[in-house]
């Protein structure tokens, strides 16, 4: 039985007067619907293919090698012995740095500590030191570090940073009720602590945990100047004896599959839990613990840990560009690095921002099957190292547009790639404050398409932009690696001239650039811990 | 392209029909709306309102069907008038007030860019118009959205849309996201505003009885086509079908058979509204038109009481119509169990017995298959 819906007795409102003059074209057309030529989306293509390159460009060298050559440069003493050497790296690593970065978090915002303002901030600050600069400054105390050992002291101390800030951030939202919950049924703070907060930092823990393996295995200096060998450090060896040898494509292939395996298992351990809250309702602020007896040894070991990873490489800084004198302070060389750092990062961060710009507009307003497997080719990309992005734009640019072959866009470019993600990460999030129905009531109000995206959307969103091109900023003033390969001749940023000058055992001459680094990257780092905190809802 | 006075602010639509995807969401939507009235459309969740009103404000195409507004056609075959050039205020869900800007700073937005120092001492007097016919004081207009509650926030994006002075107004579930005390306080406020201002008005929402208050014409939307379009009496008391009837209020069901003007049921018989029905019929009474009258005809006992202060609701189980002789029990059926309505001052505890009669006529539906 179907409802008639044009039943004879439902009356419709009588039309008083005359009837209005129909409009024109009353007949029904084909769908009038002008769909808009999909630029946005081929444009978000076109970068998604471009970041994909360095895979892409490993993949063929791997084929175009031959099984027979690749197969012996690989499976040979030596790279078992780098195997050998990174692996272990990371398995003993990666765990300290999550326990040292959660245990960190956990004292910060759920315990009653004495000055837990100063000591969130502490715990950050060690970003602002580039790992090179800290293993520098190591090296000054203990000339004799070297090896695994030393690799794991450098690794953890400039890394567990990665950890803290998400571990922190999840924990200063955790839903009380859930532990409080936990503890009606019985459980002890232990095992509150094991069953309901730990699970919860689940993510926190992982992405921290993929985002220290992919530093240590793309880590070049920090790495070098202690004399212990990986991939990375390898492959750079073979690039300045052997240029473009297959045997530094072999090692890079390995290194990426590497890269890739630790994708995968970060992926798989997120595991299909829900992790947000389920049920309405607000939540209130969590609960701090007394510390008790413990207070003053915890006090104790934070002051350890920042003492060792910002206090011994500072020191040491200082104290060579105080031994240094007045001679370190060349303003014939220091100016122009300085200049040019600031120019390469202002026009890399300028231009990942507005690469990035479609990607994050598209996931924004238009989710759909496409725009997800484009973020998974970003985040495919993200986790290649510096090296093998600058071994692939050599080849390229040498091969294809050798006009453009070590020049700035070489490397403006290499930083784009290398750093769109964290651009990207920043532009979604303030254009998710910007959402489309804020442009359609400028639009009921008379004002044109163009102009109030511009008005509202652009305005909405550029102080998320602007952080997130502070963020690259940060890491192109303290990339080492793919700037050696990539920098045009005479070019000078800050890492390079640390990086000349301490390769000649000059630490005197090195340290007013180590300082210049740490000056520059302080605000950011400041920066990249205000917004955590934002994010957390703080 | 001069408009007669008649015209300004009508809006005609014919035939609208959208999909998205696979999914058919308008089905073919005529409605017309007076110049100055105002019409609610009602209906449940999905049913498309808010569709309707997007193609209308011009933010999406239609597939199909024509939309005119005062005698110009906006969308239909070749022609498409963009929204920024429709003449048509929005008011959406949440008042969508731009966060970067002041409530004075987003009331003029729409308004001509103010240079010079008059033009800007011009544009500031109209703010505090526009706030002051809103009902909102004038020093708000330094405030930022977020500092505002969200009564106010709907205000302020009311005084945000009239400051265009558009020929037409929708307001997309406007009042929703209000608490209750301030939904209708609200409503008030803006629907007198509107109706002083002369502004053809389209409120879309899915509250029944905020669609019979608000508006002077209401159109029952659902599964994408409008089926019924009334005023707000003809719609509650002469509903097109049982669906209608049981979304924008109680309806009380009943099986009946239609024997001239009147039906029997086990309420006995029954006053019918004009229908070409006969036989079987399905019965709907409202529950306020069964009231206790100890001299009425039908017999029944409580069965509970839900008491919620200005009224309670009382379940009975009728036990007239089972006496020999009855004409209606060939239909009555044991026990059968409506709710009725009655005020406070009255509480039935259970098993009391209670008289009852009809009042107003009874809409006969096919009945259930």
């Amino acid at each position: 039985m179907t409802t008639d819906l044009t039943a004879p007795d439902a009356r419709r409102a009588t039309v008083v007067g005359t009837a209005a003059a129909p409009g024109p074209g009353t007949r029904s057309g084909p769908a009038s619907g002008r769909r808009r030529p999909p630029v946005l989306a081929v444009i978000a293509v076109l970068i998604a293919l471009f970041s994909l390159m360095p895979l892409g460009y490993v993949a063929v060298m791997t084929v175009t090698t031959g099984w027979e050559t690749a197969s012996t440069l690989i499976f040979r003493a030596r790279v078992g012995e780098l195997l050998l050497n990174t692996v272990l790296l990371m398995l003993v690593s990666v765990p300290l740095c999550v326990v040292l970065g959660v245990g960190g978090a956990w004292l910060v915002e759920r315990t009653r500590l004495r000055g837990n303002r100063f000591w969130a901030l502490a715990l950050a600050a060690p970003l602002a030191i580039p790992a090179f600069v800290n293993s520098y400054g190591w090296v000054s105390a203990v000339p004799s570090l070297a090896g695994l050992w030393s690799g794991v002291l450098i690794s953890v101390l400039s890394y567990f940073p990665l950890v803290y800030i998400p571990a922190a951030a999840t924990l200063s939202r955790l839903d009380p009720a859930l532990e409080e919950s936990a503890a009606s049924v019985g459980l002890g703070p232990w095992q509150v602590f094991r069953r309901v907060v730990l699970p919860q930092l689940r993510l926190a823990m992982t992405g921290g945990a993929l985002l220290v393996g992919l530093h240590l295995l793309s880590e070049y200096g920090a790495f070098a100047m202690i004399r212990f060998d990986t991939f990375t450090t390898a492959i750079m060896v073979q690039f300045q004896s052997t240029f473009n040898g297959a045997a530094g494509n072999m090692l890079a292939s390995v290194l990426v599959v590497l890269c890739l395996l630790l994708l995968v298992a970060e992926v798989r351990s997120r595991g299909t839990a829900r992790y947000a809250r389920v049920g309405s309702g607000g939540q209130a602020a969590p609960g701090r613990m007394p510390l008790g007896r413990l207070h003053v040894p915890a006090q104790l070991g934070l002051l350890l840990l920042v003492g060792l990873a910002v206090g011994v490489p500072m020191w040491f800084v200082v104290r060579w560009v105080v031994l240094g004198g007045s001679s370190i302070w060349a303003p014939d060389e220091l100016v122009p690095a300085l200049v040019q750092t600031l120019l390469y990062g202002l026009v890399g961060a300028a231009a990942t921002t507005v690469v990035a710009f479609p990607m994050a507009f598209l996931a924004v307003r238009r989710p759909s099957w496409f725009t997800r497997s484009l973020e998974l080719s970003n985040y495919v990309t993200s986790s290649m190292p510096g090296i093998v992005v600058g071994l692939a734009f050599v080849t390229v640019s040498i091969r294809l547009f050798p006009s453009v072959y070590q020049t700035a866009v070489v490397l403006v470019a290499a930083y784009v790639l290398l750093f769109l993600p964290r651009a990207l990460v920043s532009l979604r999030s303030g254009l998710a404050q910007a959402p489309r129905e804020l442009e359609e009531a400028a639009q009921a109000l008379g004002v044109r398409p163009f102009l109030a995206f511009v008005r509202v959307t652009l305005r909405l969103a550029a102080p998320a932009a602007a952080g997130g091109a502070a963020l690259v900023f940060l890491a192109i003033v303290n990339e080492l690696t793919a700037t050696l390969l990539l920098s045009p001749n005479g070019t000078r940023t800050l890492a390079t001239q640390f990086w000349a000058k301490s390769s000649e055992i000059d630490y005197a001459g090195a340290a007013p650039y180590a300082l210049l680094m740490v000056v520059l990257s302080a605000p950011m780092t400041y920066l990249l811990f205000q917004q955590s905190k934002k994010a957390a809802g703080q | 392209m001069g408009v007669g006075p008649a015209e300004r602010g009508r809006l005609e639509v014919r035939e609208l029909a959208k999909s998205f995807g696979a999914q058919q969401v308008l089905r073919g939507v005529t409605l017309s709306v007076e110049p100055g009235g105002t019409t609610a459309i009602v209906g449940p969740s999905g049913s498309g309102k808010t569709t309707l009103l997007r193609l209308i404000a011009g933010f999406e195409r239609a597939d199909a069907g024509t939309v005119v507004l005062s005698g110009r056609g906006l969308a239909g075959g070749d022609t498409w008038v963009p929204a920024h050039h429709r003449d048509v205020g929005y008011v959406a869900q949440d008042g969508a007030l731009f966060p970067h800007l002041t409530v004075g700073q987003n009331i003029a937005f729409g308004m001509e860019r103010a240079t010079g120092a008059r033009a800007r001492r011009a544009t500031r007097t109209r703010v505090g118009e526009l706030l002051e016919m809103v009902s909102l004081d004038a020093a708000l207009a330094e405030r930022r959205p977020h500092e505002i509650s969200g009564g106010q926030q709907q205000r302020v994006a009311l005084a945000r849309a009239l400051a265009r002075e558009p020929e037409l107004m929708l307001l997309d579930e406007s009042f929703s996201a209000l608490d209750a005390g301030l939904r209708v306080a609200t409503r008030r406020t803006v629907g007198a505003v509107l109706r002083d201002a002369g502004i053809t008005t389209v409120l879309v929402t899915h509250d029944q009885a905020e669609a019979l208050s608000f508006a002077d014409q209401v159109a029952v939307m659902r599964d994408g086509l409008l089926a019924q379009v009334d005023s707000p009496l003809e719609v509650y008391t002469r509903p097109v079908d049982r669906a209608t009837a049981e979304f924008l209020g109680d309806a009380v069901l009943l099986e009946a058979w239609v024997d001239g003007d009147s039906a029997s049921c086990s309420l006995g018989s029954v006053r019918l509204a004009p229908t070409t029905l006969r036989g079987r019929v399905q019965l709907m009474l409202r529950p306020e038109q069964i009231r206790v009258d100890e001299h009425g005809p039908i017999r029944g006992v409580v069965l509970d009481t839900d008491y919620f202060g200005p009224e309670s609701t009382v379940r009975l189980e009728l036990t007239s119509g089972r006496e020999p002789g009855c004409e209606t029990s060939t239909l009555a059926r044991e026990g059968q169990v409506i709710s009725i309505r009655h005020s406070s001052a009255f509480i039935a505890a259970r098993g009391t017995e209670l008289r009852l009669r009809i009042e107003g006529d009874a809409i006969a539906f096919p009945p259930k298959p």
